[in-house]
């Protein structure tokens, strides 16, 4: 039994080896903010959420079309999602109490205890096929069509009273049967519990009355050590069937565990869709694109990490970059090119793990790498040098990069001059333009984006913060030649007055 | 063909005995280093008799060599090492049965243990056809095993086994556990309980999840096992009878010449094991031509194994020398300077004739040897408080009880005489010693300071152990046969430290 809410036919690996740029990614797309978000203060919610988003750039468009009509199920019915989750949860957290597996050496013991846990989550099952019974109806996404009917197909009633039947027999009130064959030494080997195909009751007495020859002989209760060694092999006999009950217990629960780890991604999804729909922003579903062809356009997009720590509307945006593998970002200080710039990164990341994007229609092709080179404000590595540091990060970025990536950069290079920072930066555009990557550039370098501005690449998009003839900015992004000031004096005037 | 031994063609050959204590030469020579590392993996053979006496006749060692060829082929040597594995483990239940308490526990190892001999012995036959060797030790015991494989006695031993056993593990019982009772009989074909349990949870099953069978303590068999295989016995009375009939008449069944070849031919593959680290590190070893009449002996690229064993761990380089003595040629008088390889030649002299006398490939690619009938050596002692004599005197009577035994045949090796006297005194002693050592023909080996012994007389040869050019400080290891020149080389030493005549002048304006 599988639960499968994330895959079509494989589990969700939390164990899965996340990007290797995992710290710059969460660093420079204020990425805790959404997972604060979609964790709501609980950390295995915070968790799933992380993995999952991180881990969406190995996923294939398939996956994310089988995600996202998952995900649009649990919005459609919100409270029957959550009381899934929460049996998954109640069966998990029952387990803790009891000291099952971990200090018991004794078979005898590890069966009571397999058996009692057993009784529990039959409970558990059995409430989730009744919700199976009474909710199906109101969900379409084959992923959980497939699973409520796994839980009708599998979960019968005939099913869980052969389980009751065998937890009874397990209590071995006929005594214990077992075969063994001569091992080394002619002791005892082989020892499997058997069970004889008559079902009346005293079956076993009788069949040793009346068989063939048989031999019957007593520990006498004051023999310590007799009994103690009659008790061992009691324990060899059952000693496997023990550790198959117990296994059973385990595998039960890592269903749970699955469908816990499963739901919990959805969960965090609708948290986050509470959140950004409270404040009326607005969500949609994104048109994924395969890997490869160039598309990106998009209305209404906003930078969801700034809508959710900052209590005014946020300023959207729209991009038509269809066809572009570069966009060039320049204009004013403060004119909300790194918001957008991380809106791009977010979208995208959001898009492939199956999520809803902070936009109103958001369509783009697939990424399988998405890294960023954001100019670092502390200086780490006091030791070598601002401009070194940087480099050092471009030559990690060079050396995990993979085709079909996306690069963001923001104000890369400025460390040095502006002659040096362009010329750098030059050479490694023109490099990155001639593989199949895309590239947001958010820049100062004048002669860089100029440079590149007047060589009028077909597939390079040009875009400026804009500024209206009285210095106020709207923080909107419009399509535009490089400029060369950066109204740096604006702000410095809106900030020490005229 | 009669087989005897596989170390031992002829029972004369014996003759001395094995010796259990190391000859008087062995710590000089660094022999006891080399036969320790040689026998340290095969303590249980007790293999240090065996290389502790050196064979006296030609023949003797010839029927070694011979041998030691044929196991240089690897697959027939892996064979064999094989045949020893499994007397191993066969030797190990024959002990194991011995501790057991219950009868059925002890006659059921017994009977282990014979069928892993018999396959030892069957596998080594066929291996010994397969692999064909040529020496006449290995085909007198090949002969003898086919005549011994294909005896009754041999058949009889392993068919009435191989019957017991399958009837054994075809036995198969059932137990029923009921509060302090237990109920035996036979199994009757029920069906397995945890299978039925395993397939009713199936569809939950999720990938690797934790074992929880417990593993119980093997502390051999208790006394309610005992009562119930006792059962077990009298429910299947027919097998367990024969199988006491079988212990009984088959108890001591395990042939002494095959446990004595089993136990000799270590000697064998523990020194082929022994060089091949050599080998792996680009030393070479031959077999040497042996003589018990012509003494001009001659070896090419030899080494002393011990220090070459320590040099090869610290992954440094080893140097190996050459030597030849011809004509009226018979001591290697050997001067230079300290530390320069010195007694490491001598020792390798001395172990090469060893070594070649126990019927072994010797270090070298070529060699040249002769068979002694005495080997002695002297070489420094720590002062010996217990004697009371002097360190001269104590030169003096060690090397007068070598003299005294030594014959033509002898091999002497002696090194640093005299060091404890004055050099005058030193000079007349030796010359005297090695005159003596010429008169009686003697193969010598001479470590000395005394440049004026390597040009004593026609049976002596100037070896000398030689230093880089441009830095004296600097040994080459190398022993080259040219005339004795220790003063230019103790010239050369004090120029560097700048202490001749020219240097302190220049430096020291008093």
């Amino acid at each position: 039994m599988k639960a499968h809410l994330m895959y079509l036919d494989r589990d969700f690996n939390l164990q899965r080896v996340l990007p290797s740029n995992e710290q710059a990614l969460m660093q420079d797309l204020e990425l805790d903010i959404l997972f604060n978000s979609m964790a709501c203060g609980d950390e295995f919610l915070y968790r799933v959420a992380k993995h999952a988003v991180l881990s969406g750039l190995q996923d294939d468009l398939e996956t994310i079309l089988y995600r996202q009509d998952v995900l649009k199920d649990c919005l459609m019915n919100h409270a029957v999602a959550k009381s899934i989750y929460d049996i998954a949860v109640e069966s998990i957290e029952s387990k803790k109490g009891s000291w099952f597996g971990i200090f018991s050496h004794c078979p005898t013991s590890i069966l009571y205890d397999a058996i009692n846990l057993l009784q529990m989550l039959i409970g558990m099952l059995k409430k989730l096929k009744l919700i199976a019974d009474e909710h199906s109806d109101g969900f379409e996404s084959k992923g959980f069509s497939t699973f409520f009917m796994m839980l009708k197909t599998e979960l019968t009633d005939e099913y869980f009273a052969s389980i009751e039947h065998h937890l009874t027999e397990l209590k071995f009130e006929e005594g214990v049967l077992v075969s063994a064959e001569l091992g080394i030494g002619n002791e005892g080997a082989n020892y499997v519990l058997r069970k004889s195909l008559t079902k009346k009751p005293g079956w076993i007495q009788r069949m040793f009355e009346q068989g063939p020859p048989a031999y019957t002989f007593h520990i006498h209760e004051r023999d310590e050590a007799g009994a103690q060694a009659l008790s061992e092999l009691r324990d060899r006999g059952i000693n496997q069937v023990a550790n198959r009950l117990a296994q059973s217990t385990d595998h039960i629960m890592s269903f749970f565990v699955m469908l816990r780890t499963e739901l919990a991604f959805h969960i965090g999804c609708v948290n986050l869709h509470d959140r950004l729909f409270q404040k009326g922003e607005r969500a949609s579903f994104p048109v994924p694109a395969p890997p490869g062809a160039h598309y990106h356009s998009c209305l209404g997009l906003y930078d969801v990490c700034l809508a959710l720590s900052i209590e005014q509307p946020v300023v959207v945006n729209s991009l038509a970059a269809d066809g572009k593998n570069l966009v060039i970002i320049t204009g004013a200080n403060q004119g909300g090119k790194s918001s957008f710039l991380r809106s791009i990164g977010l979208a995208q990341l959001m898009m492939q793990c199956g999520m809803f994007v902070a936009a109103e229609s958001f369509s783009a092709n697939i990424c399988q790498g998405i890294f960023t080179h954001y100019k670092r404000e502390e200086d780490t590595a006091m030791q070598s040098g601002k401009l070194d540091e940087e480099l050092c990060r471009m030559n990690d970025i060079i050396d995990t990069l993979i085709p079909n990536s996306m690069l963001l950069f923001n104000e890369s290079f400025a460390a040095t001059n502006e002659r040096e920072g362009s010329e750098i930066a030059r050479q490694i555009v023109r490099f990155l333009l001639e593989t199949p990557v895309k590239v947001f550039f958010v820049t100062h370098l004048y002669e860089f984006a100029h440079g590149l501005f007047e060589q009028k690449i077909e597939n390079a998009l040009f875009l400026r913060a804009e500024r209206q003839a009285d210095g106020r900015r709207t923080f909107k992004l419009l399509e535009g030649e490089p400029l060369q000031t950066s109204y740096g004096l604006d702000l410095y005037q809106e900030i020490f007055g005229k | 063909m009669n087989f005897h031994s596989i170390l031992f063609e002829q029972p004369s050959d014996m003759k001395r005995g094995a010796a259990t204590e190391a000859p008087p030469f062995f710590h000089d020579l660094n022999l006891d280093q080399i036969v320790d590392a040689i026998t340290a993996d095969r303590q249980e053979y007790d293999l240090k008799p065996f290389f502790h006496t050196p064979l006296t006749d030609l023949a003797a060692i010839t029927y070694r060599y011979q041998i030691m060829r044929d196991l240089e082929n690897t697959l027939l040597f892996k064979n064999i090492k094989a045949f020893s594995q499994q007397m191993l483990t066969m030797r190990q239940h024959l002990i194991v049965a011995e501790k057991l308490s219950y009868k059925y526990q002890k006659e059921r190892e017994f009977l282990y243990a014979v069928e892993i001999y018999g396959d030892a012995v069957k596998n080594l036959l066929q291996d010994m056809y397969r692999e064909e060797p040529n020496s006449r030790g290995l085909l007198a015991f090949r002969a003898y095993l086919a005549e011994y494989v294909e005896s009754s006695q041999f058949k009889t031993l392993l068919n009435e086994a191989e019957k017991l056993k399958s009837e054994l593990s075809s036995i198969r019982y059932c137990l029923l556990i009921r509060d302090n009772s237990i109920t035996v009989r036979n199994y009757d074909s029920e069906i397995d309980y945890s299978a039925v349990i395993e397939e009713t949870f199936a569809k939950f099953k999720q990938g690797a999840v934790k074992y929880y069978s417990v593993q119980f303590p093997d502390f051999g068999m208790n006394q309610v096992e005992a009562q119930v295989l006792e059962r077990v016995a009298l429910l299947n009375s027919d097998v367990f009878n024969a199988l006491d009939h079988y212990c009984t008449n088959y108890g001591s069944c395990i042939e002494k010449t095959i446990t004595d070849f089993d136990r000799e031919i270590q000697f064998y593959i523990a020194y082929l094991e022994y060089i091949e680290t050599f080998k792996m590190a680009g030393l070479k070893f031959c077999y040497p031509r042996v003589s018990d009449t012509c003494k001009h002996v001659s070896n090419r690229e030899g080494f002393d194994p011990a220090l070459a064993h320590k040099l090869i761990d610290e992954k440094s380089a080893v140097v190996c020398n050459d030597f030849f003595l011809q004509g009226d040629e018979r001591i290697l008088v050997i001067t230079g300077p300290n530390q320069g390889g010195k007694t490491t030649f001598a020792r390798t002299f001395g172990q090469m004739h060893y070594l070649a006398s126990l019927g072994c490939p010797v270090p070298g690619s070529e060699a040249q040897l002769f068979l002694f009938d005495h080997l002695f050596t002297h070489f420094e002692k720590e002062e010996d408080i217990k004697t009371l004599r002097g360190k001269l005197q104590d030169d003096l009577v060690r090397i007068h009880c070598i003299l005294d035994q030594a014959t033509p045949n002898s091999v002497i090796i002696i090194n640093e005489i005299f060091s404890s006297t004055t050099l005058k005194d030193a000079a007349y002693l030796s010359r005297k010693v090695v005159g003596s050592i010429s008169q009686l023909d003697s193969l010598c080996v001479c470590v000395t300071f005394l440049d004026e012994l390597a040009s004593l007389n026609e049976k002596t040869v100037s070896v000398v152990a030689t230093i880089m050019p441009n830095n004296p400080t600097m040994r080459t290891y190398r022993i080259e046969r040219r005339s004795a020149d220790g003063l230019s080389y103790a010239l050369a030493i004090a120029e560097k430290y700048r202490l001749t005549y020219e240097r302190l002048k220049e430096r020291i304006k008093l």
